[in-house]
Order: structure tokens, then C-alpha cells, then sequence
């Protein structure tokens, strides 16, 4: 029974209570691993560098994060000459707050019962479930272009231009690959799909000793899609041109100071912990995992699931080099919208049964990629083509 | 006349009443802002908040799916894509240019013809029915039920939408290509 049985017997004071303490206890938990985000991507990315990192506040240099907020808060706020106030200090509310709320469909684990009401370990479980992830990434966009606008200077505009377009082309290539696990799971809540991911995979009548997460159902290569999509939403290095400091002065928030500066540096990180908590559950079964000691330990599996994720944000960081921004374009439409679009057919048409929709499918498929070869190869002939043309055209002149 | 309004009052949920009210005063205030303001970008938000606040009606409605696939397609990608535009070309981007033009009465009858004509369809086309909503089921939600009417009752108008949309992309495809 998908939803919240919370709410199955109505609305009480009890009810009500409930879902604000569990409002409160995920905001705390949203905002305390951010602080602890930042921390860790410091000490890790220093140590692959080999340097020790943040040392100095705290034990281990744990409180760094904490001291940086507290100095960011106390600076002076800066308002530009031209910039558009209204809009200027709108913007990083825009971006913090959907990076907030996407936390709030990510089941953490199963059911419990607080003084006889049964609930979900998630803040709402609503029918649009996954499709609100997807509406929220789409209003983040409004928090790094208007910021770059309402700035009233070159730079940041620039790096406006470049994060709208970076983030529409790659928000098409995410949903086809969700799509992917929808068709899987038959529904849009999340719950759903994370207990749909529950047990042993099953491949034609044989139990393969895997679990059933739907990184293994659907393929794995919309798994892979996802990730590049994600990362490339949230604007992480290999894909952060939004802010490249070496080309636009540190991009669309480059006028920004105090707290202004401090929301976007929060948005930012904390998309890193609610994305990853987005992509467990899409694909890596959510709080699922084996019992320990007979009990149910949702929670756990899924933090160390998510640990994973985060490590591997920041391994990407310090190892993988920024795109150009013609590589991005050509990576995000060329590539990851036509490949995840495919899987979409093929994995739909595995989930029919019949062996016909697959063969044709795939028939279907060798063809469209025989054709994208092509139109892919003339394109870049052409392309050739009219650099030299222009080459010759400006020696002559 | 009058009993047959009071009736439909007493149908309808006082709370629904008032939020409709709220947002239809909302976007229209917003529609408003839109074309009077100086300043294009300012426009693109002002209309942001009126598609938002038709979002808001679909909820009302309890049509969920189409109130997120609103926010996902027309707040989330097309006015992204206006705004876009905007910041690529050279567009006025400040405020005080003259936008105006001396087409006012014409826009404004033309809107008021556009108004008459819808009103009286809707009004002739659903005069005293009773719209049956698609029923709610699997734990609040009828997106099943409209992927099902979309993929199944009405296919062929779905996929012939579809191919208009591809033409489209396509023509406009053909119309940037610098040769």
C-alpha cells in the first residue's frame, strides 16, 4: 500500500505533532550533514592530494565547517551598483530551498511505530513521488541564472548562460533514465520503488545471486547515465564550467558575499547528499540490505550506501579534469539522450515478456544507432568544413 | 438561476472555495505585472508565478500528475528557455527601455474576444453536467488511470500530437542551420 499510513486513520493532533517533529529532525539532519559534507570533501580531496587538510579547528579539524559559517555570516553583505535587488536576493533562496525539500521524498529505511501511529522513516511519500525530484531540479535552475543576471556584471551572467543550458540538456537524459526504473516499479512513489528492489534478482525463471536492485534490473547503463546527468545538474567538478574560475572569475555567484555566498555554498553541497540519497534509492534498493542480529537495519545500509556515493563525488572532483564546453553539449545531447533513451525501449520491452517487443526493439535500436553514427560522423565533416572555411576566410583577410 | 448556483456552493468544499480565490487573484494580479512591466526578465518571472498559480488549480482539482508535469514543462523548461534566450541575445536586460508598441487596443480586444469565446463554450458546452473526475485510486493518486486513457483509450491522438511536435523540432532545426 503505497502512501503514508500515517494519515490512514485522518488527521489529529498526534498526526499533525509527528510530522513536524519529523519535518524538524530531517532539516537537522539535511543541514548537520552538509556541515560534515564539506569537512569530509576537504580532508579527502587533501589527502588524494597528498596534503593533511583542514587541521585546525576541532579535533581532526572536524568544526572547520562550522567556523567558515560562522565567519561567512558575520562578513559584510555587498549589494552591486546595477545589480536588481529584489531578484538578487531572491536567488539563493531559490536554490537552497529545493535542494531542501528534495531530501524529503528519500526513504531512509521502513516503517515504525511512534505511540501506536505506524509511519514511514521519510517526511512525505506523495503519488508524484519521483516526478518531484525532478520538479525541484527544474526550479534550482532559477537560483543560478537569476543570480548570475541580477548581478548587473559580465561574469556571472556568463556562468548564468552556461548553467541553464548545461542543466536543461542534461535534466532530459535524468528523466529518461528514471523513467527507466518507473517502468520497473510501477509507480511513482518512492517507497515503492525503493521496497520494489527488495530480495533476489530474477532472470527468466533462474535466481541469480545478486540482489534485485534496479542498478542490475534496468541494466546498469541507466545507472550510469543517471550519475553523469546528476553530477552534471549539481554542476561538480568534471562538469562545474558554471563556476570555472579560470574563465568567468568564479561564475555566477562571483558578486555574492556573506550570506548570499553561504546558501549557494549550502545548496550546492547539500545537492551532493540529497542526490546521492535519490540515486540509492532509485538503484540501489534504499534502506535495503541483509538483517544483522535479526534485526531490520534500514537505516544503516542506506547511510552506507549514501557514504559511498559521497565518496565517490569527491573522488571524481579530484581526479577527472573540467570539460570543454563543446564536450559537454556533445556528451549530454549526442550521447547520453539518445543511449538513455534506448535503454528506456529496452528495458520496457523486457518488462513485456514477449519476445518479440525485444527482438524488435533491439532491431529497432541497432538501426537508430547505425543512423546517429552516421548523422554524428557527417555533422563533424561538416563542422571541419566550415573551421577551415573560416580559417581561410580570416587569413585572406 | 440563483438555486441552481447555491447548490453548486454547497457542493464544493469551503477551503477549495477560498484557495481558488486566492490563486486566481494571484495570477491574474501576476498576468497583470506581466504586460505592464518595464523590464523583460522581471516579465519571465511575473509569468512564472501565473503558470505556477495554474499548477496550484490542478492540484485543486486532485489532477496531481498534471500539476507536476505543468511545473516540470513550463516552469522548468520553458520559460528557463525564454529567460535563456533573453540572456543570449541582445535583449533590453535592464529596466526603463520602451517594450511598448501602439498595438495596446488592438491586444486588449483581441483578449477580450478570446475571453467571450471560451467563456460561451464552456459555458454551452457544460452547462448544468456534472464533470466526472477520473477516479482516485492506489493510495491517493490517478496517474495510473491517466497513463492508461493516454496510452490506451487515446493513442492515436497522443502519438499524432507527438509527430506535430517532431515536425516542429525539426522545421525549427531547419530554420537555425546557418547555410
Amino acid at each position: 500500500m503505497p502512501g503514508d499510513p500515517l494519515f490512514n486513520n485522518g488527521l489529529n493532533l498526534a498526526v499533525a505533532l509527528i510530522v513536524i517533529i519529523k519535518a524538524i529532525i530531517v532539516f537537522v539532519v539535511v543541514l548537520v550533514s552538509v556541515l560534515f559534507m564539506v569537512m569530509f570533501e576537504r580532508k579527502v580531496i587533501g589527502h588524494m592530494q597528498n596534503r593533511i587538510g583542514p587541521n585546525r579547528a576541532g579535533p581532526f579539524g572536524s568544526l572547520q565547517s562550522l567556523a567558515d559559517g560562522t565567519k561567512l555570516f558575520f562578513k559584510e553583505a555587498l549589494l552591486p551598483a546595477k545589480a536588481d535587488k529584489r531578484i538578487y536576493r531572491l536567488a539563493p533562496i531559490l536554490a537552497v530551498v529545493p535542494a531542501f525539500l528534495v531530501f524529503s521524498i528519500v526513504p531512509i529505511g521502513g516503517t515504525i511505530t511512534i505511540a501506536h501511529h505506524v509511519t514511514r522513516l521519510q517526511l512525505v511519500d506523495p503519488p508524484w513521488g519521483i516526478l518531484f525530484m525532478l520538479m525541484l531540479s527544474s526550479i534550482a535552475v532559477y537560483g543560478v541564472m537569476l543570480a548570475g543576471w541580477s548581478s548587473g556584471s559580465k561574469y556571472p551572467l556568463l556562468g548564468a548562460v552556461r548553467a541553464s543550458a548545461q542543466m536543461i540538456s542534461y535534466e532530459a537524459a535524468m528523466g529518461l533514465s528514471i523513467a527507466a526504473v518507473v517502468v520497473l516499479s510501477g509507480s511513482l512513489h518512492t517507497s515503492a520503488i525503493a521496497s520494489g528492489q527488495h530480495g533476489l534478482l530474477h532472470f527468466r525463471n533462474h535466481t541469480v545471486p545478486l540482489p534485485a536492485w534496479n542498478l542490475f534490473r534496468t541494466w546498469v547503463v541507466p545507472f550510469i547515465i543517471f550519475m553523469i546527468a546528476v553530477t552534471a545538474e549539481m554542476h561538480r567538478p568534471p562538469f562545474d564550467l558554471v563556476e570555472a574560475e579560470e574563465e568567468i572569475a568564479g561564475g555566477f555567484n562571483a558578486e555574492y558575499s556573506s550570506l548570499g555566498f553561504a546558501l549557494f555554498y549550502l545548496a550546492e553541497f547539500m545537492n551532493v547528499v540529497t542526490m546521492s540519497g535519490v540515486t540509492v534509492t532509485l538503484f540501489l534498493g534504499g534502506p535495503d540490505g541483509p538483517r544483522i542480529l535479526g534485526h531490520s537495519v534500514g537505516p544503516f545500509w542506506f547511510v552506507l550506501k549514501l557514504f559511498a556515493f559521497l565518496y565517490t563525488y569527491v573522488w571524481l572532483r579530484a581526479t577527472l579534469p573540467r570539460f570543454r564546453y563543446d564536450q559537454l553539449m556533445d556528451l549530454g545531447w549526442k550521447r547520453l539522450i539518445p543511449a538513455s533513451l534506448g535503454m528506456l525501449l529496452f528495458v520496457a520491452a523486457v518488462r513485456t515478456g514477449s519476445r518479440g517487443w525485444v527482438i524488435g526493439v533491439m532491431v529497432g535500436l541497432v538501426v537508430g544507432a547505425i543512423a546517429l553514427m552516421r548523422a554524428l560522423s557527417v555533422g563533424a565533416r561538416t563542422t571541419e568544413v566550415e573551421a577551415a572555411s573560416i580559417a581561410r576566410a580570416g587569413r585572406r583577410a | 438561476m440563483g438555486g441552481s448556483h447555491l447548490a453548486l456552493v454547497h457542493g464544493l468544499n469551503v477551503a477549495q472555495q477560498i484557495a481558488f480565490f486566492a490563486l486566481a487573484g494571484a495570477m491574474v494580479l501576476s498576468a497583470l505585472r506581466m504586460v505592464t512591466t518595464k523590464n523583460l526578465v522581471h516579465a519571465a518571472l511575473y509569468l512564472t508565478v501565473v503558470l505556477a498559480g495554474a499548477a496550484g488549480l490542478y492540484i485543486l482539482l486532485a489532477a496531481e500528475f498534471i500539476a507536476v508535469t505543468q511545473v516540470l514543462v513550463y516552469i522548468g523548461a520553458i520559460v528557463v528557455l525564454m529567460l535563456f534566450g533573453l540572456f543570449l541575445t541582445r535583449a533590453p536586460l535592464g529596466t526603463g527601455q520602451d517594450l511598448d508598441n501602439n498595438q495596446r487596443w488592438l491586444a486588449a480586444i483581441i483578449a477580450l474576444f478570446l475571453f467571450g469565446v471560451l467563456g460561451v463554450t464552456l459555458q454551452k458546452g457544460f452547462k448544468g453536467t456534472h464533470v466526472n473526475a477520473i477516479p482516485i485510486t492506489d493510495g491517493g493518486s490517478n496517474t495510473a488511470a491517466i497513463g492508461v486513457s493516454i496510452f490506451h483509450d487515446f493513442v492515436v491522438p497522443f502519438e499524432v500530437a507527438s509527430i506535430l511536435l517532431l515536425a516542429a523540432l525539426v522545421g525549427a532545426v531547419v530554420i537555425a542551420r546557418r547555410d
